[in-house]
């Protein structure tokens, strides 16, 4: 069952400029996607490739300027204020620095039980529910009147967590979650992850730049280049031939694999996104159709999608 | 790989002004000539400040308490500071990891790296600008000409990064420091900039002291690697032995905590790095060790050479 759906999202933002306008910078070019129950669904790419535009849309943050969200069935953006207000907290957000979105001047169990309080708990289910949460997420009792500033970042991503998760939501998307931590707290927030999705059945958006951390913990993969979806497959079909060349160069960019890699260039900017194939200039295999027609994002086998010409 | 010695450090002990505890005690290594030589470690262990040390230069409050750095024949850290700035600008470069951080905004890249080539090489006018021009060049620039006129923020940060690295080679420096000169990059250009590094070193006969966080990317460039924990040096050995078949205890966790392709499981090691000031009395990696004996809480372990070029701060190794 798909608890939530981006259907041909579009989203443009308007550069300021000295005087008059600037130019017009087109983030995301009609994305689809749609998560499953249960699912974790990695999205990877580069900066600027409209990643965390897409978590903005998926936690209806911001609206699309075109195209459809649709969350538990229903399209967000055309119900009532008051029915998008009751399906707000079912959507839940961890970012990557924990210290930037935790308020430090509120106790790590005000913070954890805010969005309970907020649905209208009492104080003492609210304190219930925030102990187990606690217990949960493998932070100590002591931490319940502390400040963030107190704890260390890879409790104050515990502390995201527990907040993200005490309302049950259907979703969490997570932007870069453990891209600021030390390898040794980075995985054990990532087997956290993984423990708290299965008791919670919890469908996860994680967003990452690092692939060997997406595979590990997703069961499918999108790979974003300039704002499109170039390819969507099951994670273990990404050790498979027959990926699109930018999910190829991904992988051979992977440090210390040893991989022989034909790197070209650096990604472009939004300001100048290329015809016909976004990655036909750094692309390897190009021929001329790609730098006329883009390839639609099509159907290779059951669940593996991409957009490539030659492919 | 076999060169002489370039730079040693002896027993580095560095302190802050106002703290009665080391932040980095008793590191001990040798860079060879033309080696890249990796510092890994997680955050606060160290590996930065040591860096900095081997160009003698300390951040505000921190100062070495005991210690040698030696570069060929002169000891760094017994030098006047007037001194000391002539012998960088000649034998070493330093790199870090934001670029932006380090380039003067308000100045074109091209006027920054002629006016290094003016201080260190005296080259002035049309010289300097080919020198720059061909810098550009080596770090790998796109139209090296075009970019004397662009201003750093101009420029991605791939292109500003290689202007750093144009700039620290502008001296002709027998060292490179680089503390995370990918950190801040996007995969497919840290790439590019790995390769970029293992060319200088072929081309160049550099020797590079490679500071990073991310076991992959030591994995990439290093010829010899050594793992800093609380402010020592636990484990050193060549590349592909540290990962094959690595000997302390933390070295081995911090390798099976790190996500790899293919990496079904991770382990989890619990608890986090002590900062300075609280690591305890035996090894330091003791609290968090899974396989610690009662001597490891009191004993702290020396740095011994277990196999020829494999050092190991374990009692139990």
């Amino acid at each position: 069952m798909t608890v939530l759906e981006l259907r041909e999202v579009s989203k443009s933002y308007r550069l300021r400029g000295f005087l008059r306008q600037g130019p017009e910078l087109q983030v995301l070019a009609g994305v689809s996607l749609s998560l499953k129950r249960h699912e974790i669904l990695g999205l990877v790419g580069e900066s600027g490739c409209g990643k965390s535009t897409l978590a903005r849309l998926a936690l209806a943050l911001e609206k699309p300027d075109r195209g459809e969200f649709l969350f538990l069935g229903r399209p967000y953006w055309r119900l009532p204020r008051r029915e998008r207000r009751g399906l707000r907290p079912r959507l839940q957000a961890v970012f990557q620095d924990p210290a930037a979105s935790l308020n430090p001047r509120m106790r790590i169990g005000d913070l954890i039980s805010e969005p309970l309080r907020l649905q209208g708990a009492s104080r003492e289910e609210a304190r219930n529910r925030t102990l187990e949460m606690m217990k949960m997420v493998g932070l100590p009792e002591e931490a319940l009147s502390r400040f963030p500033h107190q704890l260390s970042g890879g409790q104050r991503q515990r502390v995201a967590l527990a907040r993200a998760l005490i309302t049950h939501p259907e979703v969490v998307v997570l932007d870069e979650p453990t891209s600021a931590l030390d390898v040794s707290v980075q995985a054990q927030i990532l087997n956290l992850l993984l423990d708290l999705q299965r008791r919670f059945g919890v469908s996860y958006i994680f967003i990452s730049h690092d692939l060997p951390v997406v595979l590990y913990l997703a069961h499918r993969v999108a790979v974003m280049y300039l704002g499109e979806i170039v390819e969507m497959a099951p994670a273990a079909d990404l050790e498979k031939p027959g990926l699109h060349p930018y999910t190829e160069l991904l992988l051979a960019s992977i440090p210390g694999e040893r991989r022989k890699r034909p790197v070209i260039g650096e990604p472009p900017s939004l300001l100048q996104r290329p015809r016909g194939c976004v990655f036909h200039p750094r692309c390897p295999e190009a021929r001329p159709i790609c730098q006329r027609e883009k390839p639609p994002l099509r159907r290779v086998s059951p669940e593996h999608f991409l957009a490539c010409h030659r492919r | 790989m076999e060169g002489g010695t370039l730079l040693q450090v002896q027993d580095l002990v560095l302190g802050c002004r106002g703290r009665p505890y080391p932040l980095v005690g008793r590191v001990s290594f040798r860079l060879r000539a033309g080696e890249i030589f990796g510092l890994v470690g997680e955050s606060g262990c160290g590996k930065s400040l040591t860096g900095l040390a081997c160009l003698a230069l300390f951040p505000p409050g921190v100062k070495p308490l005991s210690g040698r750095v030696v570069f060929r024949d002169t000891d760094l850290l017994s030098l006047p500071e007037e001194k000391r700035r002539k012998f960088r600008g000649r034998h070493l470069g330093l790199i870090f990891q934001e670029p932006l951080n380090a380039l003067n905004p308000v100045f074109t890249v091209g006027h920054q790296v002629e006016e290094v080539l003016h201080l260190h090489r005296g080259l002035s006018g049309e010289t300097a600008r080919q020198e720059t021009v061909r810098l550009f060049s080596e770090a790998g620039l796109p139209d090296p000409e075009l970019r004397l006129r662009n201003y750093p923020h101009e420029l991605s940060g791939g292109m500003r990064q290689r202007v750093m690295i144009a700039m620290a080679l502008a001296g002709d420096p027998d060292l490179l420091v680089a503390d995370e000169p990918t950190t801040a990059l996007d995969v497919t250009v840290q790439a590019q900039i790995l390769e970029l590094f293992l060319e200088l070193r072929t081309r160049r006969g550099l020797s590079i002291l490679f500071i990073s966080h991310d076991l992959a990317v030591i994995r990439e460039v290093a010829d010899r690697v050594a793992v800093m924990y609380a402010g020592e040096i636990v484990e050193e050995a060549p590349r592909d032995e540290l990962f094959s078949s690595p000997l302390h205890p933390y070295t081995r966790a911090l390798l099976a905590a790190f996500p790899r392709l293919g990496t079904r499981k991770l382990e989890v090691l619990p608890g986090q790095v002590p900062p300075p000031g609280t690591w305890p009395r035996g090894c330091r990696f003791a609290p968090r060790c899974p396989e610690k004996i009662s001597l490891c809480v009191e004993k702290h372990p020396e740095l011994k050479e277990i196999r020829p070029h494999h050092r190991v701060r374990c009692l139990r190794v």
